[in-house]
C-alpha cells in the first residue's frame, strides 16, 4: 500500500482540486434540480480556475437559497433575508469591487417577495451572477405557487393557477441586465456554457433555471416538470465557451457560428440551430420570448448579451482598491480639512 | 402711507421703559417657498455676529409650496438655546395664519405686519408696526417674477431698525449666505433690507420692550445644522460605503454627506472616489446594502426616519443575529405611521431599541448637539466595529434640521480601529477560526472579510441558526449558547459607550433625567424651578443604550427622578423599567411633551411644579 505510487491529482490551471470547489451536503430532495445546478457551479468555477477565496455567495430564502451552502467551501456565504439578497450583494461589491459575485435566488425569492429589489439590482448592472432556480412553487411552505408559475399549471392538490407568470428573463433584458440566459437543470452541456460565459462577463449575468422541484411540482398538468421540460425545451443554439486559455483555433463553416469575445478572456461560440439568433439583438430577444411564449415552448440559451455596458463600481468610478480595506489616510481627511469646515461656519 | 397708524405710542400697561436686552424671540411667519428662509437666517446670523446667543427653528409644514410656515429666531444673553413658547416680537407676513398668531401673543409683544392686513383692529394691548412691502418692494426690485423673494429681505431692515439690529452684520450675513458666486443677488436683497431699513426710519417709533445689544457670547462659535454636523463626523470617520432612501427629515444629512465626500475623498492621483453613495429603491434596499458592505469590510452607513426605521428591522434583526457592524442615523419625526413628518419627536426609543422579532437588542447613541452629532458619528462607526453590530444614531427633526450654535468639532485624536478581523497572517498562525466563538470573554468573535486568500478564511454569515463555527444549527444547547454570548456582548457595551453628562447638586433630593434634544429645556427649566420655585435639583443626561451603572447611581442618590420623554408614552421612562430594579422604578416620575415642536422649559417647569405640589 505504503509503497504504491498514487496517480498525479488532477488540478485546474491555478494548481487547485476540484475538492476546493465543493461544498456541504446536500440537504435538498433526491433529484432536485437544484443539486444539478450546484454540481455544474463546481465544475465550470474549477474548469475556469476561479480562485474560490475570491468569490461572494449570497442568497436569500427558500431551497434555492440553502444552496450556496452546497458549492465553493472555501468563499464566503452570505444566506440574507427573503427576497433581499441583491441589495446585501450590491454593498458587498461596492464594499469590494474586486469580489467575485454570485447570487442563487429562487422563484418566489426573486419574483415574488425580492420583485422590487431584482429590478433595481437590474438597472445598476452590478457585476454578478444571478442565478434563479426556477421552479414554480414555494418548496420549504409545501408547493404553493409562485409569481413564475405558469397560466394553467396544476398544482399537485388539483389547484389551477389562473394568473400570468412574470417572466424573469424579459424583466432583465428591458431593465439593463448585460447577459441573460435562460436554462433547464437537466441540460448539462447548456448551461456549462452558458455559466463559463457568465464567469467571463464584467457585468450582470441575469441566469433563469428550469429546475424542477420533484416533490411539489413534477407531475402531470405541471409545466416546470421534467418531462414538460424535455418535450418543450427549444434550445436557440448550441453554445460553447473557450477560455482565453484554451485559444484553439476551429474550422467554422461561414454562416454557422457566431462569435463573442468576452471581455473578462475566452470566446463565446453560438453554433445556428434551425434560425439564426443574434444575442446582441435586444427587440428580436423580447419578441423570441414573446413568441415562445404564445406557442408554449421554453426557449432557452443566452437570450441577450452586451459586453459593452458599464457595471455599477465603474459608474461609481471607485478606486481600483476595495474600499474596505483603504488605509486610514485614504479615508479620514486631514485635521486642515475640519479646520477649513469650521472656519467657513463661523 | 400709515404712519398715523403706529399704534399705541404710549407704553403699555405694566410696561416698564426699560427695554429688555437680548432676551426675546421673534417668530416670522410666512407661507412655505417665499424665500423666507434666506431672510430668516441672515437675521438669526446677523445677531450671533453680534455676539448674541441665538437659536432658529424652522417650523414648516410637509409641503412644497403655499402652506403656512414658521421661523422662530431666539435671542439669549444667558445662552438659552431651547425654544420658548412666548413670541415677543412677531413678523406677520402670511395673511392665512396673522389673526391667529396675533390672537396667541402675550400682552406687550410687537407685531410686524403687511400693511393690508390691517391686524392693528385686533387688539389693543400689542405694539403694532404697519409695513407696505408691495408698495416698498418694487423700486427695488424692478423685475417683477424675483419680487415674491426679495419682499422678505425688507422685514429684515424694519426689524434692523426696530430692535437696533447692526445694519453692517446684517450685510456681512447677507453675503454670507449668497456667498462670492450670487453677488448679483446678494445686492438686489440687499437693496429691499435698506428700503425696510429706511422705511422704518422715517415712519415707525422705536417703542418696542426690546432690545439688541452687541455683546461677546459668540466668539470662536459655528452655526450649523446637526444633520451636517453628523454628516461631517461620518467623512471623519472614514465611512466608504453610504446608501439611503431619502425620507425627512435625514435627507439632508446625506445631502450633506454626498457634498463633503466629492470635495474631500476623490483621490488625487487618480481622480477616483474612495467612497460608495448609492440612493436604494427602498429602506430595505438601503440597510440591506449597508449590511452587505458592513459584512465585506466597509465603514458603512444608512439615514432615515420613523416609517424607514420600520421597513429595516426585518434586516436588523440580521444584523444583530449575524454580527455585521453598521451605522443607522435615526433622525426622529412625529409618528405613529406618516404623522407630522415635518415635526419633531423621540419617538423611537422604544422601537429602535428591539427593533425586529425575536430577542433583539441594539445600542443607541443619543445626540444632543452638533458636537455630539459629530463625535457620536464617529463613535458609531468605532462601536459598531467593535461590538459587529448595528449602531443607531438616535438625532432628531430639532437637532438635525434645525440651525446651532456650536463650539468647533475636534479633529479624532484616535486612529480608526476596525475591531476583530483576522487577515491571511492571522490564519496562518492561528490555524483557522471559529467565527461565533467567544475568545476574550467579552462576546465578542473573531471575522474575517470575504476575499481574504486563504483556506480558512471562509464561513457562512445566516441569518439562520448557527453554531460557534457558523454552521446552521437547530440545537437548543447552541441555539442558547449563542444567544446567551449576544447578552453578555450586551452587557460588556455598557462599558464603552459614552457616559452620561451628570450635574450632581448635594442639596437636591429631585432628579432630572433626559436624553438628547430635550436637554435644552430641561437645562433651563432647572434654572426656573430654582428661580422660582427655590427647588435644587440634580441632573443626568443619558448619552447611550444599553444603560451604564451611572443610571442607577444617580436614581439611588434622590427621591424622585423625573423623566423627560418627548413621546406619549414615556419612552425613555419604560426602557429604563426593563432595566431597573423595583425601588428605582418606583422612585420614576414621568414628564411628557408630545406636541411635535421642540421641547420648551416652562412646558417642563409648569409640570414639575404641578407633580411637586407647590
Amino acid at each position: 500500500m505504503s509503497t504504491a505510487t498514487l496517480p498525479p491529482k488532477k488540478t485546474n490551471r491555478i494548481g487547485l482540486e476540484v475538492l476546493s470547489y465543493k461544498g456541504g451536503k446536500t440537504t435538498l430532495c433526491a433529484g432536485c434540480g437544484h443539486n444539478s445546478i450546484s454540481e455544474r457551479i463546481i465544475e465550470c468555477f474549477y474548469e475556469m480556475g476561479v480562485e474560490p477565496w475570491s468569490v461572494a455567495k449570497f442568497s436569500g430564502i427558500g431551497c434555492s437559497s440553502k444552496s450556496p451552502a452546497y458549492f465553493l467551501n472555501l468563499a464566503h456565504g452570505f444566506n440574507a433575508v427573503h427576497g433581499r439578497a441583491p441589495s446585501v450583494a450590491t454593498g458587498a461589491i461596492m464594499a469590494n469591487r474586486n469580489l467575485f459575485a454570485i447570487t442563487v435566488s429562487g422563484d418566489g425569492d426573486t419574483a415574488s417577495i425580492g420583485i422590487g429589489q431584482f429590478i433595481h439590482m437590474l438597472r445598476r448592472n452590478v457585476r454578478q451572477i444571478y442565478i434563479i432556480e426556477d421552479n414554480g412553487v414555494y418548496g420549504l411552505t409545501k408547493g404553493q405557487f409562485s409569481a413564475t408559475a405558469d397560466l394553467g399549471s396544476k398544482l399537485k392538490t388539483g389547484v389551477v393557477n389562473e394568473l400570468p407568470p412574470i417572466d424573469c428573463c424579459v424583466e432583465a433584458i428591458q431593465l439593463g441586465a448585460t447577459l441573460v440566459a435562460r436554462s433547464f437543470s437537466g441540460d448539462k452541456r447548456q448551461l456549462q456554457a452558458i455559466l463559463k460565459t457568465a464567469i467571463a462577463h464584467q457585468g450582470l449575468s441575469v441566469i433563469d433555471v428550469i429546475s424542477p422541484c420533484v416533490t411539489f411540482n413534477d407531475h402531470e398538468g405541471s409545466t416546470k416538470s421534467y418531462s414538460y421540460m424535455k418535450e418543450h425545451d427549444e434550445p436557440l443554439h448550441e453554445l460553447d465557451f473557450v477560455p482565453s486559455y484554451e485559444d484553439i483555433a476551429v474550422e467554422i463553416e461561414e454562416g454557422e457560428v457566431r462569435e463573442i469575445e468576452m471581455h473578462g478572456g475566452g470566446r463565446l461560440r453560438l453554433k445556428k440551430l434551425g434560425r439564426d439568433y443574434d444575442p446582441t439583438d435586444k427587440m428580436n430577444a423580447l419578441r423570441v420570448l414573446d413568441e415562445a411564449e404564445h406557442q408554449g415552448h421554453v426557449v432557452t440559451g443566452i437570450l441577450y448579451l452586451n459586453t459593452g455596458k458599464p457595471h455599477l463600481a465603474e459608474l461609481l468610478n471607485l478606486v481600483d482598491e476595495p474600499l474596505a480595506t483603504l488605509p486610514e489616510a485614504r479615508v479620514r481627511p486631514p485635521r486642515e480639512a475640519l479646520d477649513q469646515m469650521m472656519e467657513e461656519l463661523r | 402711507m400709515s404712519t398715523t397708524e403706529v399704534s399705541p405710542a404710549a407704553a403699555l400697561p405694566g410696561e416698564t421703559h426699560q427695554p429688555v436686552i437680548n432676551d426675546f424671540t421673534i417668530q416670522v411667519a410666512t407661507i412655505n417657498g417665499s424665500g423666507s428662509q434666506t431672510a430668516n437666517s441672515v437675521l438669526m446670523r446677523a445677531l450671533f455676529q453680534m455676539g448674541i446667543p441665538v437659536s432658529g427653528k424652522n417650523l414648516f409644514p410637509s409641503n412644497i409650496a403655499g402652506l403656512p410656515t414658521w421661523f422662530t429666531i431666539r435671542a439669549s444673553q444667558h445662552g438659552y438655546v431651547g425654544r420658548k413658547k412666548e413670541i415677543d416680537f412677531l413678523v406677520a407676513m402670511n395673511p392665512e395664519t396673522a389673526q391667529e398668531d396675533v390672537l396667541k401673543l402675550e400682552p406687550g409683544a410687537a407685531v410686524v405686519y403687511d400693511e393690508p392686513l390691517k391686524l392693528n383692529a385686533l387688539r389693543s394691548d400689542l405694539q403694532f408696526y404697519p409695513v407696505p412691502f408691495d408698495k416698498l418692494v418694487g423700486p427695488v426690485c424692478p423685475e417683477a417674477r424675483l419680487r415674491k423673494l426679495v419682499r422678505n429681505m425688507i422685514y429684515d431692515g424694519v426689524v434692523a431698525h426696530l430692535l437696533g439690529i447692526e445694519l453692517e452684520e446684517i450685510r456681512k450675513a447677507l453675503l454670507k449666505q449668497f456667498g462670492a458666486r450670487k453677488a448679483k443677488a446678494a445686492e438686489l436683497n440687499w437693496g429691499a433690507v435698506v428700503a425696510g431699513r429706511d422705511f422704518a426710519a422715517t415712519n415707525l417709533a422705536k417703542t418696542a420692550r426690546f432690545a439688541v445689544q452687541r455683546m461677546n457670547g459668540t466668539a470662536g462659535k459655528i452655526i450649523i445644522d446637526g444633520n451636517a454636523a453628523t454628516a461631517l463626523g461620518c467623512l471623519f470617520a472614514g465611512v466608504t460605503v453610504v446608501s439611503w432612501y431619502p425620507i425627512t427629515p435625514s435627507s439632508s444629512l446625506v445631502e450633506s454627506l454626498i457634498g463633503y465626500l466629492k470635495r474631500f475623498r476623490i483621490d488625487q492621483e487618480t481622480g477616483k472616489a474612495t467612497f460608495a453613495v448609492l440612493q436604494a429603491e427602498d429602506e430595505l434596499a438601503s440597510i440591506g446594502m449597508v449590511l452587505g458592505a458592513g459584512w465585506a469590510g466597509a465603514r458603512a452607513m444608512t439615514a432615515t426616519s420613523g416609517p424607514g426605521i420600520s421597513l429595516m428591522a426585518e434586516f436588523s434583526g440580521l444584523g444583530y443575529y449575524a454580527e455585521i457592524p453598521a451605522v443607522i442615523v435615526n433622525v426622529q419625526r412625529v409618528g405613529p405611521s406618516t404623522g407630522l413628518p415635518t415635526r419633531t419627536m423621540q419617538g423611537d426609543i422604544l422601537s429602535t431599541a428591539v427593533l425586529s422579532h425575536g430577542d433583539t437588542k441594539h445600542p443607541m447613541l443619543f445626540p444632543s448637539s452638533p458636537r455630539e452629532c459629530f463625535g457620536m458619528a464617529i463613535q458609531a462607526f468605532d462601536l459598531a466595529e467593535r461590538f459587529q453590530t448595528p449602531v443607531f444614531v438616535m438625532s432628531d427633526l430639532d437637532l438635525g434640521m434645525n440651525n446651532w450654535m456650536s463650539d468647533p468639532f475636534d479633529y479624532p485624536t484616535e486612529p480608526i480601529r476596525r475591531g476583530k478581523v483576522l487577515n491571511a497572517a492571522d490564519l496562518d498562525r492561528l490555524g483557522g477560526f471559529a467565527r461565533y466563538k467567544d475568545v476574550d470573554g467579552d462576546g465578542v468573535g473573531y471575522r474575517t472579510l470575504p476575499g481574504t486568500h486563504h483556506s480558512a478564511a471562509a464561513y457562512f454569515t445566516r441569518g439562520s441558526g448557527h453554531n460557534e463555527k457558523a454552521g446552521y444549527s437547530e440545537r437548543e444547547d447552541e441555539y442558547m449558547n449563542n444567544m446567551d454570548r449576544l447578552a453578555r456582548k450586551f452587557d460588556t457595551m455598557r462599558a464603552h459607550l459614552p457616559p452620561p453628562h451628570s450635574e450632581l447638586n448635594p442639596n437636591a433630593h429631585v432628579g432630572i433625567l433626559c436624553a438628547g434634544t430635550s436637554r435644552y429645556a430641561a437645562e433651563e427649566s432647572r434654572d426656573q424651578l430654582r428661580r422660582e420655585h427655590g427647588l435644587e435639583t440634580s441632573y443626568l443626561r443619558l448619552k447611550a443604550y444599553p444603560f451604564g451603572k451611572e443610571l442607577a447611581d444617580f436614581i439611588h442618590r434622590h427621591e424622585r427622578v423625573y423623566v423627560i420623554d418627548q413621546n406619549r408614552d414615556a419612552q425613555l421612562l419604560l426602557l429604563m423599567r426593563l432595566e431597573l430594579d423595583p425601588d428605582d422604578i418606583a422612585k420614576l416620575r414621568s414628564v411628557r411633551y408630545y406636541g411635535g415642536l421642540p421641547l420648551d422649559a416652562r412646558t417642563l417647569t409648569d409640570e414639575i411644579v404641578r407633580q411637586e405640589g407647590f
